[in-house]
């Protein structure tokens, strides 16, 4: 596209709104960099403590992207081509989670996963297994939490693929799995990867599920998030620095993945922005 | 390698029940308007919309029978389906694409590149077999899925409106193209189009389908020599009025009656060509001709020094006048108008 | 409760402006010293006041028909952020000193804080107490599951300070950021006992049990509370603190565990 003219049919009012969007997003990071004691943010950044949430934090929601990719592109799959009665229903029971309150969420995951939740209590009485205070808890709570956002990503993508191109691949002999590997997934790559960085971002910045349902322990966990909200009543200054680390990580894998996942080849499909 | 194929299918308010026999080495065009089933039809028979009831059979094996609970996968079809628009896939070269079919079938990718690399020369694209789809022309994208379509060697090659969505100077060539692959074709080859050139140009025989039923088969000539359908009678550009004759007259549906000459009782079709029609402003009682129907005028086209004019009222027709009868009558749109035609002008066949 | 609270309090704004507007007070009935209270007084309290709190505001617009009452409950520490960051608070009710000391080093307060109630801890444990934990020593058993609040919230130094003098080593599998927190896993089922105030074990209702702690190694925690220096409306938030002060509202706390001031 021509930035020259794309910027000359772009209407006042609409430029005017817009800044006030940017300033809305940015002034609050300037106000925490305004804040931040710069003098000690190395000591606090090097701290034992924030370097182990900071750690658990990228593991857990790295495995939380994974899990949300894994039963998430199907699940999207199902709610986008398979015409079930309820489908409307299942696909409302499956983004509940983003608009329910995350505390909420932690809770129901005991009823569920808990000790003597629903299935946990087998997992507890068969296995020895149990999920809340354990990392793998962490894992299911951002789960929870940040699978709709590729879920609803990844279907959105899905309708409006051209089912014809699939219909083409069936046509030309390929099994439908092979179909769904070669050309479903490469023409969706875009929107799947939009999605899994929404739902990374989402299980990054988790907090509300994650200490209700696996609690507060350091090095186990203890998120960064968590680290954050704690500090806040005590030394709020690291509070400020932490928070900082966080976004400095948020912002160095948006900016870096775009490049890499968003861009295809020259002509190719259209960029999903980030 | 012939197709035989009974199809019931309904989707939505088509109606879909079609029979179709198809021998190898033909090549039959499916003509027909827009939501006949052309496109449901080629699908059914790709496997893509299992049918409610009836047999698809390709080479003395069934493909699609409800009663015996046989359907076969469309990757299990040996078909080929080159599609509206192509539907090449984005992420692929054209090198890729052409060879997917050879891949998806388990082929080694060495032989599968050299197979598709032949094809892709054969259709004259080798300076773009690392080119993407969307660098193609569409000319060239056509070709492209041609040959897609064409390397696996299938029984059966269907195509839908391969040159739609082509401008005029390119299609010319590439029908000549798609002509020279199709003549070289020993399978079945159904080709949906709308346009006639296409189906004078590749088939062999041409199948019209109007809402779910086929209407007339033959050749192309034969077809519009007898038109059956108001859709070929358009096509042609004469009227076409369908009715039951008796004692020299035949009653529309409607109840227009249309005075014929000699003609066989029982349900027939007249078709009154338009330069048969005379349009008087005045109702002249003492004329020898024997048909006269009041219209009004909803449509003049002046084509040289000829003019088609468009009446609706009791019988909708098309009426073609020179240009100075036109300027004579001083006929405007809305005027109310007699047109008369001779019965021995109104050529009836059996329906 | 949450629910008629807020009804009433809209009902109790709804019918100041129809007064109001029809300039008509025949029915607010000036009561012996509450002429002069009126208006909204927003009143941030600590989270374990919510239940006592909503209570004592019910009686306290009784009392002074003219004046509404609004909470704002959450962690004390995050009420003093709030405040200092320009909430239009009245009154601020902290739930240990140390939050009141922040507020006052910020110089939002007016006034000196008075204490309005004393707090005391208590083991939590599931109905029916199934585990058999008698004493802070039975916490220190490995296989037990023992969530403990983290030491930046009041229950969390209570629980230090208790444990420190009864010398048991707990070995927590959690430190919640506030008190609720510990409350939920216990009444969920997925802790098996933490250390919490009295008045959440009240709160938790039948959902979980308390187990006492000799008063010898039990901590008090103090309840302070102060009309903000921001206050906008002062008198009646004085008026408030007042009343929570006097017997009523003493009585109400007591109805929910708080021990007397």
């Amino acid at each position: 596209m021509n930035a020259r003219r794309s910027g000359s049919t772009f209407p006042a009012p609409a430029k005017a709104l817009a800044a006030i969007a940017v300033a809305f997003f940015s002034l609050p990071l300037i106000g925490l960099l305004w804040r931040a004691p710069w003098s000690h943010a190395a000591e606090y950044v090097t701290d034992d403590a924030s370097l182990t949430a900071l750690k658990l934090s990228l593991i857990c929601s790295v495995w939380a992207t994974a899990l949300s990719i894994v039963f998430g592109v199907p699940l999207a799959w199902l709610l986008a081509r398979v015409k079930f009665p309820g489908r409307r229903f299942v696909r409302a029971l499956c983004t509940l989670s983003m608009v329910l309150p995350p505390v909420v969420g932690g809770v129901a995951l005991f009823f569920a996963l808990g000790r003597r939740g629903i299935v946990g209590q087998y997992l507890d009485r068969w296995f020895d297994f149990r999920l809340p205070f354990t990392t793998a808890g962490v894992v299911v709570a951002q789960t929870f939490v940040a699978m709709p956002f590729l879920v609803v990503t990844v279907e959105a993508a899905l309708r409006q693929l051209d089912g014809r191109l699939e219909d083409a691949s069936r046509t030309l002999g390929a099994s439908s799995w092979y179909t769904f590997r070669r050309v479903t997934l490469p023409a969706i790559r875009p929107a799947l990867a939009a999605g899994a960085v929404l739902a990374w971002a989402r299980a990054l910045g988790e907090f509300g599920a994650t200490i209700t349902f696996a609690g507060n322990f350091p090095g186990t966990t203890q998120t960064l998030p968590l680290s954050v909200y704690l500090a806040l009543d005590t030394n709020p200054e690291q509070a400020i620095v932490l928070a900082l680390v966080l976004i400095a990580v948020s912002f160095a894998v948006l900016i870096g993945l775009r490049d890499r996942w968003f861009a295809g080849g020259e002509g190719e499909a259209p960029r999903v922005l980030l | 390698m012939s197709l035989h194929a009974e199809i019931t299918h309904r989707l939505g308010t088509l109606d879909l029940q079609v029979e179709l026999d198809v021998q190898p080495g033909e090549v039959v065009a499916l003509l027909g308007p827009n939501g006949s089933g052309k496109t449901t039809l080629l699908r059914c028979l790709a496997g893509l919309c299992p049918i409610d009831a009836g047999r698809i059979e390709l080479n003395g094996v069934a493909l699609d029978e409800p009663s015996s609970g046989t359907l076969r996968a469309p990757e299990t079809r040996e078909i080929g389906f080159v599609f509206q628009d192509y539907t090449l896939f984005r992420q692929m070269t054209v090198l890729e694409n052409v060879a997917f079919g050879l891949r998806a079938r388990g082929m080694r990718a060495a032989e599968a590149r050299r197979m598709a690399t032949a094809w892709i020369d054969r259709v004259g694209l080798m300076d773009y077999a690392r080119q993407r789809p969307p660098a193609l022309s569409g000319g060239q994208a056509q070709r492209v899925a041609l040959a897609r379509a064409l390397v696996t060697s299938p029984s059966m090659l269907l195509l839908d409106e391969p040159l739609a969505a082509l401008d005029a100077g390119t299609r010319a060539t590439v029908r000549r193209d798609l002509r020279r692959h199709l003549a070289t074709f020993d399978g079945v080859a159904l080709l949906v189009t709308h346009d006639p050139v296409d189906a004078y140009a590749l088939a062999d025989r041409v199948a019209i389908l109007d809402a779910g039923r086929i209407v007339q088969t033959g050749t192309l000539a034969d077809v519009t020599a007898h038109p059956r359908s108001r859709y070929v009678a358009d096509l042609v550009g004469v009227n076409l009025v369908a009715g039951d004759v008796l004692e020299g007259v035949l009653t529309t549906p409607a109840g227009v009656r249309v005075i014929v000459a000699d003609a066989p009782a029982g349900p027939a079709f007249a078709v009154i060509r338009p330069h048969s029609i005379a349009l008087n402003r005045d109702v002249d009682a003492h004329s020898s001709v024997r048909n006269s129907w009041v219209g009004t005028i909803a449509e003049v086209d002046r084509l040289g020094d000829r003019a088609r004019v468009g009446i609706v009222g009791t019988l909708a027709l098309t009426a073609e006048i020179t240009t100075a009868a036109l300027d004579a009558l001083h006929l405007q749109l809305g005027d109310e108008i007699n047109a008369t035609v001779k019965a021995t002008d109104i050529d009836v066949y059996p329906a | 409760m949450r629910l008629r609270l807020a009804l009433s309090v809209l009902f109790a704004s709804l019918m100041g402006v129809f007064a109001v507007a029809c300039g008509d007070d025949n029915d607010t009935k000036p009561s012996s010293d509450g002429a002069a209270i009126s208006g909204e007084v927003v009143v941030f309290a600590a989270s374990s006041l919510t239940e006592a709190f909503t209570a004592i505001g019910e009686a306290f617009t009784e009392e002074y028909p003219d004046a509404h009452v609004t909470f704002n409950f959450a962690g004390s520490g995050d009420l003093v952020t709030q405040i200092t960051q320009g909430a239009p608070a009245d009154v601020f009710a902290s739930a240990d000193d140390s939050n009141m000391t922040k507020l006052i080093d910020a110089g939002e307060n007016n006034g000196d804080p008075i204490v309005i109630a004393k707090n005391t801890f208590q083991i939590i444990v599931e109905p029916g107490n199934p585990k058999g934990i008698a004493d802070l020593a039975d916490l220190a058993d490995p296989d037990l599951i023992v969530v403990l609040c983290a030491d930046t919230v009041p229950c969390g130094k209570g629980a230090s300070t208790i444990l420190a003098n009864a010398g048991v080593t707990v070995t927590a599998k959690s430190f919640e950021d506030k008190v609720k927190g510990v409350v939920t896993k216990v009444t969920a089922g997925e802790a098996d006992a933490g250390i919490v105030f009295v008045t959440d074990v009240i709160a938790a209702g039948d959902a979980a049990e308390g187990v006492e702690i000799p008063s010898g190694l039990n901590v008090i925690s103090n309840y302070p509370m102060v009309v903000t220096k921001g206050a906008p409306n002062a008198a009646a938030a004085q008026a408030f603190v007042d009343f929570v002060a006097r017997a009523q509202g003493q009585a109400i706390l007591a109805l929910f565990g708080f021990l007397a001031r």
